[in-house]
Formats: C-alpha cells, sequence, structure tokens
C-alpha cells in the first residue's frame, strides 16, 4: 500500500508562497539543531557552510559545489531566532536573476520523541516562485540529458 | 493550430481557478458556468477559451449543446512540476533525520 509521502508541498496557483511541512522522529530540540549547527547543515545540505550566526540579526553563507565542480553561492540574514520554535530568515542565490526570498520555520514539537516542520517561503512575485518551482525539474531534465550524453559518447 | 499557453498563467487568475472547481465535480455549459459569476458572458467565454487552449479543459457537443469537461491529466501535469521540488526537500529532509537520530545519544 502506498502511504502519503512525509513531506508535503504546497503551492497554491496564483500564490507568491509556498509551504513545506514534514513531520519527524525527533525531538524537536535535535530537529532545530540540524538547522542551527553548522556541522550538521553541512552534512543533510550538503554543502559548505562558511558562515551561519545563529542568533536574531546574524547571517549566514553558504557554498556548494556542483558535480561539474562549478561553486554556488547562498547567503541571507537570520530575522528571528527563537530556540527551538522558530527561524526567520532571508535567502538568496547569488548571482542569479531570483530576488532573495523570506522563510519563516516553524518548529513544534508533537510528542517527546517527534516534532513537525512547517517551512513557508514568500516570493518576490508568483512569476518568481512557479520559475523556483520549476528549477529542480529543469535541472532533472539537464541531468537526464547530460546522462544521455555520457552515454552517447561511449 | 492552438497556441499552447502556460499552464500556471492560465490558473493564475482567481475566475479560471474558480471555473476548474465547477468543474470537478460535473461537466457544464458554457450558459450554466456563466450563470455562477458576476462578470459578463463574454468574459466568461474569454476564459474558456484559455483554459482549453492549455488543455485544462476539454469541450463536448452534446446535442444542441457544448458542456465543458475538466481535463484530469493537464491537472496532474501541475502536481508534477512539484514534484521534483518535493522530492528534493524529501531527500534533504530524509538526511537530516538519518543524521541527527545518530546524535541523539552524545548531545542532549
Amino acid at each position: 500500500m502506498k502511504t502519503a509521502p512525509k513531506t508535503q508541498v504546497h503551492a497554491e496557483p496564483g500564490k507568491q508562497e509556498i509551504i513545506i511541512t514534514r513531520e519527524f522522529d525527533l525531538p524537536v530540540e535535535l530537529l532545530f539543531k540540524a538547522f542551527t549547527e553548522a556541522e550538521f547543515v553541512a552534512q543533510w545540505m550538503s554543502t559548505n557552510v562558511v558562515k551561519l550566526e545563529s542568533r536574531t540579526h546574524g547571517s549566514w553563507r553558504f557554498e556548494t559545489t556542483d558535480p561539474k565542480g562549478n561553486i554556488h553561492g547562498f547567503n541571507g540574514v537570520i530575522h528571528t531566532l527563537e530556540t527551538p520554535n522558530k527561524i526567520t530568515r532571508t535567502f538568496e542565490m547569488e548571482h542569479t536573476p531570483f530576488p532573495p526570498q523570506m522563510e519563516f520555520l516553524e518548529f513544534e514539537p508533537i510528542t517527546g520523541e517527534t516534532s513537525r516542520l512547517r517551512m513557508q517561503i514568500i516570493y518576490k512575485s508568483v512569476e518568481v516562485r512557479d520559475n523556483m518551482l520549476k528549477l529542480p525539474f529543469a535541472a532533472g531534465i539537464n541531468m537526464a540529458h547530460n546522462r544521455l550524453e555520457e552515454i552517447m559518447k561511449k | 493550430m492552438n497556441l499552447r499557453r502556460d499552464v500556471f498563467q492560465a490558473i493564475a487568475d482567481p475566475t479560471r481557478r474558480a471555473i476548474l472547481l465547477l468543474l470537478a465535480s460535473q461537466s457544464m455549459t458554457a450558459g450554466a458556468i456563466a450563470s455562477n459569476f458576476n462578470t459578463a458572458r463574454p468574459t466568461v467565454s474569454k476564459h474558456l477559451q484559455i483554459l482549453t487552449e492549455c488543455e485544462l479543459l476539454t469541450s463536448k457537443q452534446q446535442g444542441r449543446e457544448i458542456f465543458y469537461h475538466l481535463n484530469p491529466s493537464s491537472l496532474k501535469e501541475i502536481a508534477d512540476f512539484v514534484e521534483p521540488f518535493r522530492q528534493l526537500w524529501e531527500a534533504r529532509f530524509d538526511k537530516l533525520e538519518a543524521i541527527m537520530k545518530k546524535h541523539t545519544p552524545e548531545k542532549k
């Protein structure tokens, strides 16, 4: 039987936001730590954490190397950080036409050992949001295309 | 040849979304659809035309009347669009969960 996916994405047509929800088999404190401690962020986001000031009015910057060896920079500021319930921050992809986006992360305990994350991302416009949604879709196509090219070269 | 419009642009309009909702449970004629809105009949017709062009709706002649139907496969196309994005986050969160579970004993 097919069970409902753990991670849900709500992207209502015509709205400039995306809501991502997920339940974790983790106490809320531990889930929160995964977002605030550089060593954990680096692991699950597969990125180099250049800076992560996990506090209200702190800032952050990541550098991620893609399979081709190109480095992509991401940065933002943390507007509010309330342990272990809330992170409000901005996110910007450097050297892209995408404007920064605002992210509201809410963490709540379900039981002592389980917790829920609700991530609301607000984009500058509906168009920006839709293009952002299309990114992994486009990346998937590119990847498939590259793989095909590699196979064809052999 | 029909110009294939962007599906996302089509569903960005609130009236068009309302039309899709209306047709979710039953097929209807243009007149019946229009009677649900305060907007002028030609405006509704224009919306129906756009929705048909991007294949969100199909129309079928039944006797004298044309009935509009929802095309469920095109709606699936929209859902599929979100799916790669969802999978990206699912993969990240699965990893997060696995990493943090290992970590429980030492740090608490």
